[in-house]
């Protein structure tokens, strides 16, 4: 059963954090966003697995809480 | 319209207007391809129909354009399919845009060996036509054309109509109601029935026009072309020169100011070049719904088609998914007819199109999604997976420009009876699956499913049923046809060949294997050895009397 993995896996956390932010350097914020969108639908396409992709689509909404609603 | 002028069927009185309500087994309201479908399907087998219609004539501009390979099988079974197809127009290829440039393009053909395409393109108003032609040849079958339902009371034994005609109001009592009178449904309202759902807040210009070209026929789909920006724009073909082109408008647009022929113009003007030369054929603006009816079995009243559920049009799946209904429910009304089968039958109409309705409706909700998405995120996720789309194979799955109608598979319906223990079969033709097609030959036609659908049916390769055993099943009360793929002839079997070895592919047949198919060609139980009484009891379970 593959689970999704939460202990550390990228193998230069700090390099791969400022290649993310370079990434989005020179952009709009509507650009940003556009390439945002075509990196999940890549990474999403990468793991492929449904439960996987099912369980990290509920950790991102982990703690954010629809306005409106209980926290 | 240029090309095509309706016909006027012409109001008759009927005796029935005069002296004490007569009664009628079954009455159809509306006369749209789904109540002329049930009217031919229930006077095929010989059940006296009425149906009544309160317009003259057929679909007045063209609604639906796109008939699905299953629709159109259904409608070969109805005598009505070759002519279809033959005035319609095949395709294959869909070609998606987003902006100037081509994303991707996609081949409906399915592999080879079947009789009909993925999809012909027909106006509404020739389908229904041929329909009503087709009534006209069954005896058994009448259209009331002027004949609009105004009320309706539910009793314990039958349903009481009031019709209103030009010489007045008149009583008519039936059996059983089958209620095709469209997405607004009159009936539906009388008896304080509602179909639930969503309404999509967007409206969109369905323009039917003349033109000579040498454009191909195919889908051409366009996300935020230059001529047309922000939103989306279709491409069909249809017969006698006559192209659909859908423009979406959004939800603030107008909808009186956008029909008129000075605003149509420059936008396919903008469209099709400068000089284009076309004429505007009919022209009307939508909004778009996917609702259902929670149940669409009332007792003595039974819903079919738009009337039952409405999906918006990417897909093509609201006059598809309606001649589908009516398939699945003419052999069960006619057996509880007969007194063959127990009303709860009709249960099983409710549950199987039911499902139908809630796939048609997901798979027509995420295409509308798509090309209408409803917030700014959504609209961002929609741009990149087209930006993706051109480079990138994955992405093009996820393009939803409308997905191919194809049948639900009922494998959910209580009808079916499992497979036994330890039976392994390959390939799609799992109990509840829609029997696929193959080329044959034998005594009648080429194509397997022109020997289905007349009764049950039970597929049997080789030669383990022993004449005399197809001739006791064919002496039921229940009767069950044998066809026999490969062997010699007997006067008790029909028997087909399988000449391109796609029977016993699709079916995973070896010597032995028998599939048993209700009459609308769904299968319903499978074995690997024939067994007389495993086949009764399979017929028993799909009449509901076990
Ligand atoms: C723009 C557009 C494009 C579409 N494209 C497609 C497509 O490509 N493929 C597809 O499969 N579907 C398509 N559809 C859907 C398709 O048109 C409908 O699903 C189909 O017409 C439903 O048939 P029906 O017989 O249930 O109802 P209708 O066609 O609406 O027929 C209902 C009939 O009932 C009659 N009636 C109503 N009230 C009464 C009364 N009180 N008494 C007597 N008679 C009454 C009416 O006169 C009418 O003839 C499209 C729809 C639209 C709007």
């Amino acid at each position: 059963m593959p689970v999704l993995c939460t202990e550390p896996n990228i193998a230069a956390p700090d390099d791969f954090y400022e290649l993310l932010i370079a990434l989005h350097r020179d952009l709009t914020h509507a650009q940003s966003e556009l390439v945002n969108a075509k990196l999940v639908l890549l990474l999403a396409n990468h793991i492929g697995d449904t439960a996987v992709l099912r369980a990290a689509l509920a950790a991102a909404r982990q703690d954010v809480a629809a306005p409106g609603a209980e926290a | 319209m240029k090309t095509y002028t309706n016909p006027v069927y012409a109001y008759r009185r009927s005796p029935d207007q005069d002296g004490t309500p007569a009664r009628r087994p079954v009455v159809v309201v509306g006369a749209g391809p789904v109540g002329l479908a049930a009217a031919i399907d229930l006077a095929q087998s010989d059940v006296p129909v009425v149906v009544l219609d309160e317009d003259n004539t057929v679909s007045v501009g063209s609604r639906a354009i796109c008939y699905a390979k299953r629709a159109l099988e259904i409608l070969d079974r109805l005598g009505c399919g070759e002519r279809i197809v033959r005035k319609g127009v095949g395709w294959n290829v869909g070609k998606v845009f987003h902006r100037q440039e081509l994303v991707y393009q996609f081949d409906l053909l399915p592999e080879s060996g079947h009789r009909r395409p993925a999809f012909v393109n027909l106006q509404q108003y020739y389908l229904e036509e041929y329909l009503v032609d087709r009534v006209a040849e069954l005896p058994a079958a009448e259209i009331r054309w002027e004949n609009r339902v105004t009320g309706v009371r539910v009793r314990a034994d039958h349903v009481a109509l009031t019709v209103a005609t030009p010489d007045g109001d008149y009583e008519l009592h039936c059996d059983w109601l089958i209620v095709a009178d469209g997405a607004r449904s009159p009936v539906r309202t009388l008896l304080g029935l509602e179909a639930d759902g969503q309404v999509f807040r967007d409206r969109f210009l369905i323009a039917d026009i003349h033109m000579r070209t040498d454009f191909p026929p195919e889908r051409w789909f366009w996300f935020d072309p230059p001529f047309h920006p922000n939103q989306s724009v279709l491409l069909h073909r249809q017969a006698d020169d006559v192209w659909r082109v859908d423009f979406q408008l959004g939800w603030d647009a107008d909808p009186e100011e956008e029909k008129k022929p000075e605003r149509i113009g420059p936008r396919l003007r903008a469209m099709l070049g400068a000089d284009a030369d076309f004429d505007i054929e009919w022209a009307s603006v939508y909004t778009f719904q996917c609702r259902r009816m929670r149940r669409f079995r009332h007792g003595r009243v039974i819903f079919a088609g738009d009337a039952a559920h409405v999906v918006s049009p990417f897909g093509a799946r609201g006059a598809n998914s309606g001649i589908q209904d009516t398939d699945n429910l003419v052999w069960k009304l006619r057996l509880v007819l007969e007194g063959l089968a127990p009303e709860r039958l009709l249960d099983s109409y409710d549950v199987e199109r039911s499902a139908a309705a809630d796939e048609n409706i997901a798979n027509s909700t995420r295409s509308t999604d798509f090309i209408t998405p409803k917030s700014a995120i959504s609209r961002v996720f929609r741009d990149a997976t087209l930006q993706l789309a051109r480079r990138h194979p994955f992405a093009r799955r996820l393009v939803n420009s409308g997905r191919l109608s194809v049948p639900r598979v009922h494998t959910e319906s209580p009808l079916n009876t499992p497979d036994r223990r330890g039976e392994q079969f390959a390939g799609a033709m799992v109990p509840g699956a829609p029997a696929a097609d193959a080329p044959v030959t034998g005594p009648g036609s080429s194509w397997l499913l022109d020997y289905l659908g007349q009764g049950f049916t039970l597929l049997s390769f080789g030669s383990a049923v022993a004449p005399p055993a197809a001739a006791a099943l064919l002496r039921d009360r229940i009767p069950c046809r044998v066809l026999q793929v490969g062997g010699e002839r007997d006067e008790d079997l029909i028997v087909v060949q399988d000449v391109a070895g796609l029977l016993a592919q699709r079916y995973d047949g070896k010597p032995g294997t028998c599939y048993l198919l209700r009459p609308d060609q769904i299968v319903c139980a499978r074995w690997r050895s024939f067994d007389a009484a495993a086949v009764r009891a399979a017929i028993a379970h799909a009449t509901a009397h076990d």
